[in-house]
């Protein structure tokens, strides 16, 4: 079992990202868990957003302590948070943003393997906005191995609609290919 | 056929209610309220359920529509939690003692003060003895399942007593999981139309819900305590009916490595499956630990509890809940009361866990069952406790 914590900002899509996610996996015949973290929605404010991905029925409903990947979608908190608490020994932290996973690592002192992807950029050049949550799920599919990226074409179709869906999706793939992991 | 989907437990309720073909949902659309009904409402306004969605002004009157609805002869459906449910208790006791089979999904929510959006047993306990049937699910399967069970049980004329779903707040109400989706087909064929007894009709008048005087009162109430005592086996003939339509297999109790054990875990909800969890854990170390989950609440499914708890030397149970009379929680009360009635003695500790929200860890577990152990052994006066509590 895999076990995700995705951070954002209220309003960027995290909820969806793992949602998304969790519909890829139960298509492939997986077990997954997608919950928010529970509480008043607030547009701006840090938020996160959970995802559990098993080849066997999940057995729990504890919150997730011990992330193997942490997802973080909005750099700013970086800065801000311990976005790295309680990740897994092996864990991943997978940032939005344009610096190295070295220079990441180095700037903020973290302990984890590290990835990047400019998923800002991709956002704004193919959807015109910078919503970066599609755009990660490429980066979190690369990392974790968790679903085949084609898997998650239907579930952000069904949610988007066919003309955003592709352009969605188009974003996902080409994050996928950009993923900058570290040597 | 049916189908594997990935969905929030709160819409494949919704879902379950359209498969389900109810004539009336009546809900009162704000906080404290889920996506089930808001489901429902886009479910009707798109044309994929025929029924009439009635969005009322407070929690009380979508009970009382209920109640109106289904005297009226119509298949009803409402779903709510926390502080709304604490307004629609003052009917819900209406709705069973004038014998009307409404579905409820209660959401299961803490109470204020303080304000809490957030889950454990509060609410349930707050309308424990409303006399309706009560079921507990696990998760979104038992969910929709518990919820095309009830209206077998709620209409059947050997019952016709409204039913309960109660499902966990958040933890499962707002968790995307996998489910499987039975066809309408298949559930119009466990399922059939509602037929009242009887019903309001301008052409056959009748009277319901009139004053009982002292004359007549207790007759009715011990008819009510007769009808519940006697829905046991509509309850179970339905479950296993269900087996047969849909393959999947529900008792009562339900246990989890039990066969051989000393100590029992007994608790009501969804964090069961952490308690599965933690089991697992114990048993590689040694421990002879089961689980006991109660999927029905009511009627208490005594004699299932007392084939569980006969051969076992110490018991933990989970409320989730407070009871406010400072010697045991609400549902640890009602248990005693079975090993009593049967002669049982199992050393019994009472744990408080999860309230508003608290997370019920697999590692709270383990430590539920180590301390459960140290008391017994030193003879400790039973009790409980309220546990993960900051200092």
């Amino acid at each position: 079992m895999i076990e995700v914590r995705l951070h954002g900002r209220g309003g960027q899509g995290a909820v969806t990202s793992a949602e998304l996610m969790a519909l890829a996996a139960i298509s492939t015949g997986k077990y997954a868990q997608a919950f928010p973290s529970f509480g008043p929605e607030r547009r701006g404010a840090p938020v996160m957003a959970f995802l559990r991905v098993s080849d066997t029925p999940i057995k729990t409903r504890e919150k997730i302590y011990n992330p193997n990947l942490v997802v973080v979608l909005d750099p700013s908190l970086l800065a801000i948070m311990n976005i790295e608490a309680g990740i897994a020994e092996d864990g991943t932290v997978v940032v939005n943003t344009q610096m190295l996973p070295e220079e990441v690592k180095e700037k903020f002192n973290l302990r984890s393997k590290v990835a990047t992807v400019d998923a800002t950029t991709i956002a704004r050049e193919i959807l015109k906005v910078p919503i970066t949550n599609t755009t990660m799920l490429g980066s979190l599919v690369r990392v974790s191995g968790a679903v085949p990226l084609e898997s998650l074409e239907e579930p952000i179709i069904a949610r988007f609609g066919p003309a955003l869906g592709e352009k969605n999706f188009s974003a996902c793939k080409r994050a996928y290919g950009e993923t900058r992991l570290m040597q | 056929m049916g189908k594997r989907v990935g969905m929030e437990v709160s819409i494949a309720a919704a879902e379950a209610v359209a498969l389900i073909d109810v004539d009336v949902v009546a809900a009162y659309p704000i906080t404290p309220q889920t996506h089930i009904v808001e489901h429902l409402s886009e479910l009707v306004a798109n044309g994929h359920l025929d029924a009439e969605f009635v969005p009322v002004e407070s929690e009380h009157s979508a009970m009382s529509v209920c109640v109106g609805a289904a005297a009226a002869g119509a298949r009803t459906f409402t779903s709510t939690s926390s502080q709304g449910y604490a307004l629609m208790v003052e009917i819900c006791y209406i709705a069973s003692s004038m014998r009307l089979p409404i579905v409820m999904a209660v959401v299961n929510r803490a109470l204020s003060a303080p304000i809490s959006i957030w889950n454990d047993h509060s609410d349930m306990m707050l309308a424990r003895d409303t006399g309706w049937i009560q079921t507990v699910a696990e998760n979104g399967q038992e969910v929709v399942d518990l919820l095309i069970h009830a209206y077998r049980v709620a209409e059947d004329h050997r019952v016709l007593l409204p039913v309960m779903v109660n499902l966990d707040g958040f933890i499962v109400s707002h968790v995307i999981e996998p489910i499987e989706l039975p066809s309408k087909e298949e559930v119009q064929k466990y399922l059939p139309p509602y037929k009242p007894l009887l019903k309001l009709d301008p052409k056959s008048p009748v009277t319901m819900g009139p004053v009982g005087v002292p004359e007549i009162y207790t007759e009715v109430k011990k008819a009510q305590d007769e009808a519940i005592k006697n829905s046991k086996k509509v309850i179970l003939e339905a479950w296993e009916e269900f087996a047969k339509h849909f393959g999947r297999v529900y008792k009562p109790v339900e246990t989890y490595r039990c066969e051989d054990a000393e100590i029992v875990i007994l608790l009501m909800g969804s964090i069961a499956e952490t308690a599965m969890r933690a089991i697992d854990t114990m048993r590689e170390r040694g421990k002879r630990v089961g689980l006991a989950r109660l999927r029905l609440f009511r009627p208490f499914p005594v004699e299932e509890l007392v084939s569980v708890l006969k051969p076992v030397k110490a018991v933990a149970v989970i409320d989730r809940a407070l009871g406010f009379n400072g010697y045991t929680g609400p549902l640890c009360a009602e248990v005693k009361t079975v090993l009593f009635n049967h002669a049982l003695t199992p050393y019994v500790w009472n744990y408080i866990a999860g309230l508003g929200g608290r997370d019920v860890t697999v590692e709270n577990f383990v430590e539920m069952v180590e301390m459960l152990e140290e008391r017994a052994a030193r003879k400790e006066p039973m009790g409980y406790e309220i546990i993960n509590v900051r200092e």
